[in-house]
Formats: C-alpha cells, structure tokens, sequence
C-alpha cells in the first residue's frame, strides 16, 4: 500500500483526522489503472482522490506535472485550490497547486505551460486548449494521474465525450496514466466506470444514512395545473424561519423568479432572502454566494445553478417546488443540505399542482428505494469528434490510423467504424460537400501520410472556438441611466419585447424601454403585474423511471400515502373513465365547449407528447377531423378539433408517425437550434465574440441560412445526419414515442365519453397551447404589418 | 367588432413605392424593378463568399451560395423580363472571387447577361475591374435616380446598397429596403450575407424619421422603420 508521507500524517492526527475507510482504500488502490470512487456529499472524496497524489509526490517532489485535477464547475478548481492548500501548507509539503480556467491571466497560463505546478486543476474547456498547443506532448511528460470530479454529471453533455477524447489523448502521451473518477450520484456505476475507462474497478463508499426526506403540508390544496408552487408560499415561509438556512430550488429561472417576488410580498418577517440563477449577472450571484458563506441569509431562491459546486456548510433544509422531474437531480439537490458525512440531508418536496402530487410521491418512492434514472446516452456524438480531429490538428501532424485507434479506446466512441471516422476526418479537410469545391483550399492536407493545417495560422482561430457549451445568445439588461447591469436574457426574448411590456429579473419588475448596442435598457416599474416573465426556460421531461413509477402509484387500489385531496381526485377518475396503466394506452375522447377533444395518456414526457401532438394533428388533418390545437404536458397530450377521433390504432401506427416526422422536421426550429450547436461544435462556423458583434458591422448571417442550403444541395451532409441524429434525441424525443408504442403494442384504447374527466380537467389551464395552422403564421405577419401602417397613419 | 378586412390574403409579391415621381417595384426576393424602363437592380451579391473564407483558411461552408443566389437572379429576370440590369456593388466577395469563381457560375452569369444592357457598380468589396462582360462603373445616373454602392450624405433620389439592412416582425428577422423620401437602400440580395439592424446608428443618422422598412422573405411587407 501507498503511504502518505509522514509529515502529513502527523498534521492530520494533530488535527485529529482520521481517514474514512474508503480514503485509505484509494491509497491501497494507488497502482490501479483506473478507480470509480461512489462516495456521498460530505464524505471527503476530494481528499480521497488526491491521497494518491499526496504519498506519490512525498514532501519534495521534483518539478514537473504529476496530477490533472478536472472539475465542471471553474467555481469548483479555486475552492479545491484552498482546500488542498490547507493540509499541503500544514505538513510544509513542497507541492505546487495551481488552477487554470479562462478566468486566468495570459501570462499566468503561459508560465504553466513553460513551468506546469505539480497539481494543475482545470476543467475540461481549458484542458482542451493545453492539448492543441505543439508543446503538449512535453508539458503532459510526466503526467501520473488524472481524477475527474463530479463526473457523472459532466458524462452527461458533450462536455464528458469531448473529455474522455482527450484523456485518450493523454494516455497516447503518457501510457502509465492513472485515472481516478469521483461522483456522489450514479444511477449506473458500472456504465459510468466504462465511460472513464475500459479498466475501472468500482470504490463504493459507505452512503451514510437516508435522507430526511417528505411532502410538504400545506393549508390549501396545490392548485389543479401551473407551476411555480406559489400557493405554499405560508408554509416554505414558516420552514425557513424553522431553519438556519434553506435552499429552494426551482426548475426554470422564470418561476424562481416569480416565486421570489411573491415570496417578498409575503416576507412580512423581513427575513433576509436571496435569489441565484445562471441569468443574473455575474456580480449579483457573487454578492448573494458571499452573504450566503457569511451565514447572512435564511434562504436562497435558486436553480439548477447552484445544484453543483461549493459547500454550503450551514445548509439544513433543502426545499425542491415543483414536481423535481428526474430523482437524479432531486439527489443532488438533497445533498445540499448538510455537508457532513454521517448527518441526515434533510428535504422538503413542495408539488407545484394536483398531478405532481402523485410524481412527487413517485420521486420520493424512488429516493427511499435508491433507485436513480438516467437515459442511456448512445454512441459518442460525431460533431465532438470532429472538433477533436481538428484540436489534435493544432497540436501537430497526424496519422489517421492511430487517431482512429487512440479514439476508439475513449468509452462512447467504442462503437464507432472506420468509415464514420473517415467521413469526420473528411468533413474536417474538405468540408465533406457532394460538390467537391475546396481542393485548393482545404483545411486539413496530408503530406507524407500525415494530416496537417493546411494553413498553419488557422490555429489560432480554431483554438477560439474550442468547447461544446453552446452559449445562446444573451444580452445584458441595464437600467437606464444606472450603469450596474440586473442580468442577461436571451437574444430571442430581447426580440419579442416592445417598449412598454414588462418582465421580471433579479426578482424586480422592470419595464422594457429600447434596445442599445447589444444591451436591453429597463427602467423599474414597481407595483404592476409583469406582462412577460419567461425567458431561459429549460423545460425538463420527467425520466422514464418517474413516470413509470408515477402509472405504477395510479394502479394501486387505494392511495394512503396521498393527500386526501389527490386520492379522491384518482377516485373519481377511476369511477367515470379509468386510470392510465403500464400495458395500454389510454385514449379519451369527449366534447366539451362545442369542440370535440381526444386525451393521449402517454407518459412519455413533455417533449415527446408535443412531438406526438404536432404528429397526430398532421394526421388528422389528412384525415379531415380539422384539429385546431394542442398542448402538451409530461403525461399527457389533449388535442382539440371539430370532428371526434373514432378510430385511434391507425393514429399510432409507427411507420406513418414516423413519414409524418421526416416531413414535420425538414422546416422545423427545433432542427435549426439544433443545426446551429452542430456546426459550431464541429467548427463548420465560428462563435460570435462579444467584441466583434458590438462593432456594429454586419453580423455574421445566421446558420438558419447555412441549414436550408445544406437540406437543398447537400441532403445528405454529415452535419445533416448529426442533426437530425441530436433533434430526435433531445427535444423531439421520438425514442420515447417509439418506447411507448413498443410498450403498449396494440392495446390502445379509445374511451368515449359524455364530458371532461378529472385526470383530463387540468390539461384545459396548461398554457403553451399550440395552434394549427395552414398558412397562419404569413398571414399574422400581413395583418401586424397593416396595423403597424395604420397605427402611423400610413395605409 | 369589425371582421378584419382580407385584402392581406393574396400575397403581395412586390411592394409599389412611389419614389422621385416613379413607380418603382420592390420584390419580396430583395430585387428591384423598375417597370417603365425595364431595369432590375440588385446589391450585395457577395458571389464566391464561402471560396474566399476558405481561401483564407477559415472554415468551409457549404460551396452552393453562388449557385443560390444565381438561381434566384435567375428567376427575377424571367419573371420581370428585364431588359437592363444593374449590380451594385459587392457583386463578388472579393476581386479573386471574381477570377476564381466555376465555370458553370459563369457561363450562367453569362446566359443571364446576353441581351442585357449589363452595369456593374463597385463596391468595397470589389473595387477593381472585374474580368466579366458588361460596363464597370463608380457610379451610374439614369434619370431621375443616381445608382451607388454607399449612400452619400445630402443626396436625393439615390438607390444604394452596402448596410445589408434587416428588420425583425412577428419574431422574425428579415433583410428589407429602407426608404425616405430622398433615398432608397437596398437589402442584400447574396444567399450568404447578414445584416444590420435598421435601428443601428449607422442607418438611424442616414434615414430620415419617417422612413419605411420594406421586408423581404415569402412576400414584401412594409412598415415604419423600426429605430
């Protein structure tokens, strides 16, 4: 067994320390290729990952790079840089740790590559960046470990799969590399171990006890539909002032915004309350993460900004509003309270209407059974893999061969052929077009077998645009005449905005008055209702493993562990239709309000029941039952039109869905979106910098422009097949539409009835209603310009 | 209430702007026409834009904009049967584009010049001779209007391009003419070309505060200049 240099186990007995059984395992496992360490909150498993480290470099280690420290979070490196320090310092360790993120200078960055610390901490970003300069291969030399944090939730984007390309990298570098994963919440440790590598054994620490976890009472009854919880505002007050310091999590920025300003209306205790989120400036958070570390503040209003990163020592109770969608993140926030090992975290599930009651029992079912969800992620996405193809160009010439060979060991690309690696490298040299146009001016040219820029200046360029976070486009919201800035919306919501319309951020009303230079200037408008308050909202669907349990709980015979209000509620349901279950399908279809309405209990998820609404609505067009809209929530899909559906089974016949979603996402936005984060990831276009989009020239055109030429003379483009590869995937989420019709199979059942049933009722309140249209969208356009005409006077 | 009138329903393909004592057609597609001499104008072509990124080692876009924007041109010139063309200016991307673009593009760009009374104006990104067919000018005068790639101050009855100006309504974003009663900008009319907000300062100090914003896309919508 490895051991730790005495002078550091002196300064942990003086301090009264004493390694966790699974600390010392990682010290017995030093020599291992590759560890997985499953440790909860609390359980000092950074410290775990690092003791290798610590006894390997002894009290004077030679210079040189020994240890790569990856984190998510740039937040994550400067804390672990004083956490490490603090032992390092006390035993007079002679090990240098430093942090490297794209908040560090230019000069402190280029001293690390001529000078590298002994423990460098980074995140994969800057990672990427130090591996496409020539000088890597020496600055990575003596490189004996790498241990990734948080990994399970960096395994999840495309942030892991371009990270486990460049620790195949590495390993080319290195061979002796030594990797070392640390995750507190895997719902699949033994697919996470093969994502770090093909030769990870698993460390699964002791889970320390159960949470203290429940429902939260509350006087009145959550309401029938809507979100943001505000109608337990009493009762979270009430457990705030129980509490030294809560955290209340919501699942967009705008409901936590508008649930914080409720929640000052009723704050009749002034008691000091906070809110965070990823639109709010930079300073702002900064301010509330400050007073919250001084112990401050009783509460913060947060998202999932905070659901990673520092140690909140004096957090006791976390309260989640809204139904939390996927149990994984529900852990996670859980784990927020109260950081010490061996202590209950104790949460608060707070269901924001009548039916999360039910997905928020189903969720703490799941958290008492420990059982977690995750979807399987698929190969390793191909536009990560051309942007690697062209980092590796950076760094210096290469052979295609062994590029292929060294990619294939880096877990998600396993499954990837030769001929899906050489149409990537092709793109990346030629562009990949059926119109062989660029063999002048090719990016990538090969001489003497090796792959090499063409153009050795385009480095720099390519450099800019390394990473796979795709920044939607913001802009800073500034009062006028005030120079401090309240936050960032999206370009898009900018873009719906009048002068006049009012809106919430930072938890005040502001009323929207002119656009400048890239920046939305506002002026307060206290005391009236915001017309607008949506912006940035990640819609979440609930994971499969929810909803399964959730038609589960529907199939009991009673339900005790419900409120009454919401057992009563199934009751009903039960007497005049019946309760969706597992093995079919359940169809309602009623009149109401002089418009029939057809009711798809599908349990696929938000995303995935608005793909079928926009997919049945097509079809029954065709059909002639005239559907005039739909809407969609994460159970259920209510569509609405003239004519009643009598005969569902051709509705749901797979092959038809599937032609009508061929056709569907040609136009589609959401493949646009999609398009877009493609070809920048694969470096097709190059992302807009702040400081050029100010200088007021014509932007760049949009890569709306770039797909519609692609579909037109290059359908079959990699870029395309990408695409459409993501869309079906994220926010089409057609596997979950094909997951449900395999589930039911031919057991779909259509139930008429004389009117609206209780399961059915809190679909008509849903907002985000969609309308069917023809040529509609054209002809709102001709009306809205004639009465802008009017209005000025010009007809 | 009164049913909103449907004059809106056929789409309106151009817009009729009465400008300097003639009626002058601006297309949905981003060209002009000029009915009573037979003239389509045209600005901001940017032909051969995704050769000169790639020319400059920056990444390669699919190579079909040329192509693109022929086909449009194309069809403009059919429809309208124009007799004289004007291009004005940044008709290429740069003077090598001009060199290097294929040879299908430019026997094309040739079909479409035969029998046409053929001007190309210069602009800033093609400011030298361009070895094609046709009159190379500075600028062009033919009564009552003066034809220039970058609008000048102080000028009345001027047709210009160069600023790409685009507009947003309902949600979207399109390239559109912007007109005062002294002057006319055009939009870009290259498939690969971005745009300049009307309300950017560059467009708001040169249009004056009445100016109309005509958009372009599926059909041509006019309203007040967005600033």
């Amino acid at each position: 067994m490895t051991s730790l240099p005495p002078a550091l186990s002196d300064w942990f007995a003086a301090k009264g320390w004493t390694l966790h059984l699974h600390q010392l395992d990682m010290l017995a496992r030093a020599a291992d290729p590759a560890t997985l360490l499953v440790a909860p909150t609390g359980g000092g498993k950074t410290l775990a990952g690092f003791l290798p480290t610590l006894a390997e470099l002894g009290p004077n280690p030679p210079p040189g790079l020994h240890t790569l420290y990856i984190s998510p979070l740039k937040a994550l490196t400067a804390d672990i840089r004083r956490n490490l320090g603090t032992p390092i310092e006390g035993a007079a360790l002679k090990i240098r740790v430093e942090d490297r993120t794209g908040d560090t200078s230019y000069t402190q960055r280029r001293r690390q590559r001529a000078d590298p610390p002994h423990i460098l901490l980074t995140t994969p970003e800057s990672l990427a960046l130090l591996l496409s300069y020539e000088d890597a291969p020496r600055v990575f030399a003596g490189l004996q470990r790498v241990i990734i944090d948080e990994i399970h939730a960096l395994a999840e984007s495309k942030r892991g799969d371009q990270l486990v390309l460049q620790l195949a990298r590495l390993q080319s570098l290195t061979p002796g590399l030594r990797r070392i994963g640390l995750s507190a919440t895997v719902e699949n440790p033994p697919a996470l171990a093969r994502f770090l590598s093909p030769q990870t054994t698993i460390l699964q620490a002791d889970p320390g006890p159960d949470p203290d976890i429940s429902m939260l009472d509350t006087d009145a009854p959550p309401p029938w539909s809507g979100g943001g919880g505000r109608y337990a505002i009493p009762a979270i007050l009430n457990e705030v002032a129980r509490h030294k310091t809560t955290l209340i999590f919501h699942n967009t920025r705008a409901q936590a915004e508008l649930f914080f300003h409720d929640l000052w209306l009723a704050n009749t205790e002034d008691l000091p309350i906070g809110i965070h989120h990823g639109s709010l400036s930079r300073e702002q958070r900064a301010r509330v993460e400050q007073a919250m570390s001084a112990g401050a503040l009783r509460a913060v209003v947060c998202t999932g900004s905070l659901d990673l990163g520092l140690d909140w020592g004096d957090v006791d109770l976390v309260i989640q509003v809204g139904a939390p969608k996927n149990v994984k993140r529900l852990v996670q926030r859980i784990g927020r309270a109260n950081h010490r090992y061996n202590a209950p975290s104790k949460a608060l599930l707070v269901p924001a209407n009548r039916f999360e009651v039910v997905e928020c029992q189903a969720a703490l079912d799941a958290v008492r059974d420990h059982t977690l969800d995750g979807e399987p992620r698929g190969p390793g996405p191909r536009d990560v893999l051309c942007q690697h193809i062209l980092a590796t160009a950076c760094a210096g010439p290469f052979d295609a061969d062994q590029l292929y060979a060294e990619v294939i060991t880096a877990g998600p690309y396993g499954v990837l052929t030769k001929p899906e690696f050489d149409a990537c490298l092709d793109f990346v040299a030629t562009g990949g077009y059926a119109l062989k146009a660029y063999d002048r001016w090719q990016r990538l040219k090969q001489t003497g077998g090796k792959w090499h820029l063409r153009d050795p200046r385009a480095a720099a360029l390519i450099r800019q645009n390394l990473g796979t976070i795709i920044d939607i486009e913001t802009l800073k919201v500034r009062l006028r005449g005030h120079g401090a800035p309240l936050g960032e919306v999206e370009e898009s919501f900018a873009a719906s905005l009048t002068p006049g319309d009012t809106f919430l951020i930072g938890g005040q009303i502001v009323r929207y008055e002119a656009l400048r230079e890239m920046t939305v200037e506002v002026s307060r408008n206290p005391g009236r209702d915001p017309k607008v308050a949506v912006f940035s909202g990640t819609k979440f669907a609930t994971s499969t493993l929810l909803a399964d349990r959730i038609l589960a709980i529907l199939q009991q015979e009673s339900w005790p562990d419900l409120p009454a209000h919401t057992a009563g509620w199934l009751d009903l349901q039960r007497q005049v239709s019946r309760l969706p279950d597992p093995h079919s399908l359940l169809l309602e279809s009623f009149p109401h309000d002089g418009r029939e309405h057809l009711v798809v209990y599908g349990f696929a998820g938000r995303n995935a029941q608005q793909t079928l609404g926009l997919l049945l609505t097509k079809q029954m067009e065709s059909q002639g039952l005239a559907p005039l809209g739909f809407v969609a929530t994460d159970y259920a899909t209510l569509i609405w039109g003239l004519d009643p559906v009598t005969n569902a089974a051709p509705l749901f016949d797979l092959t038809t869905l599937k032609d009508g979603l061929e056709t569907w996402l040609s136009g589609n936005a959401v493949m646009k979106r999609t398009f877009r984060s493609t070809a920048l990831i694969s470096g097709l276009i190059e992302r807009s910098h702040q400081g050029r989009r100010k200088s007021g020239r014509q932007a760049t055109f949009s890569s709306d422009i770039l797909y519609d030429t692609l579909r037109r003379y290059d359908p079959d483009h990699l870029l395309l097949q990408i695409t459409r590869e993501e869309a079906l995937r994220g926010l089409i989420d057609f596997s979950r539409i094909e997951a449900l019709i395999h589930r039911v199979g031919a057991n779909i059942n259509l139930v008429r009835l004389p009117r609206v049933t209780p399961l059915a009722a809190p679909l008509f309140f849903e907002p985000g209603r969609i309308p069917v249209q023809g040529e509609g969208r054209d002809r709102l356009a001709s009306s809205e310009a004639r009465n802008l005409m009017e209005a000025a006077g010009l007809t | 209430m009164q049913h909103p009138r449907r004059r809106g329903t056929q789409a309106p393909m151009h817009h009729a702007l009465f400008f300097h004592g003639e009626t002058l057609h601006l297309r949905a597609t981003g060209a002009l026409f000029w009915p009573a001499r037979q003239v389509v104008v045209v600005s901001d072509l940017h032909l051969g834009k995704s050769e000169r990124l790639a020319r400059r080692g920056g990444t390669l876009l699919p190579p079909y904009e040329t192509q693109a924007t022929l086909e449009k041109f194309d069809r403009d010139l059919e429809t309208t049967g124009a007799a004289t063309v004007i291009c004005l200016g940044d008709s290429f991307d740069d003077l090598a584009a001009a060199g290097s673009i294929d040879d299908a593009s430019r026997l094309w760009l040739t079909r479409l010049m035969a029998g046409r009374d053929w001007t190309w104006i210069t602009g800033n990104h093609d400011p030298g001779p361009i070895d094609i067919g046709g009159s190379h000018r500075a600028e062009l005068t033919v009564r009552p209007f003066t034809f220039r790639h970058i609008a000048e101050p102080g000028q009345s009855a001027e047709i210009s391009g160069h600023f790409h100006p685009k507009a947003r309504l309902a949600g979207q974003s399109r390239p559109c003419f912007l007109a005062d009663a002294a002057r006319l900008m055009m939009p870009a009319y290259g498939t690969y070309t971005g745009g300049l907000w009307s309300n950017d300062p560059a467009l708001t100090t040169i249009m004056a505060r009445d100016a109309l914003a005509i958009l372009t896309g599926t059909r041509a919508l006019a309203i007040p200049m967005p600033r």
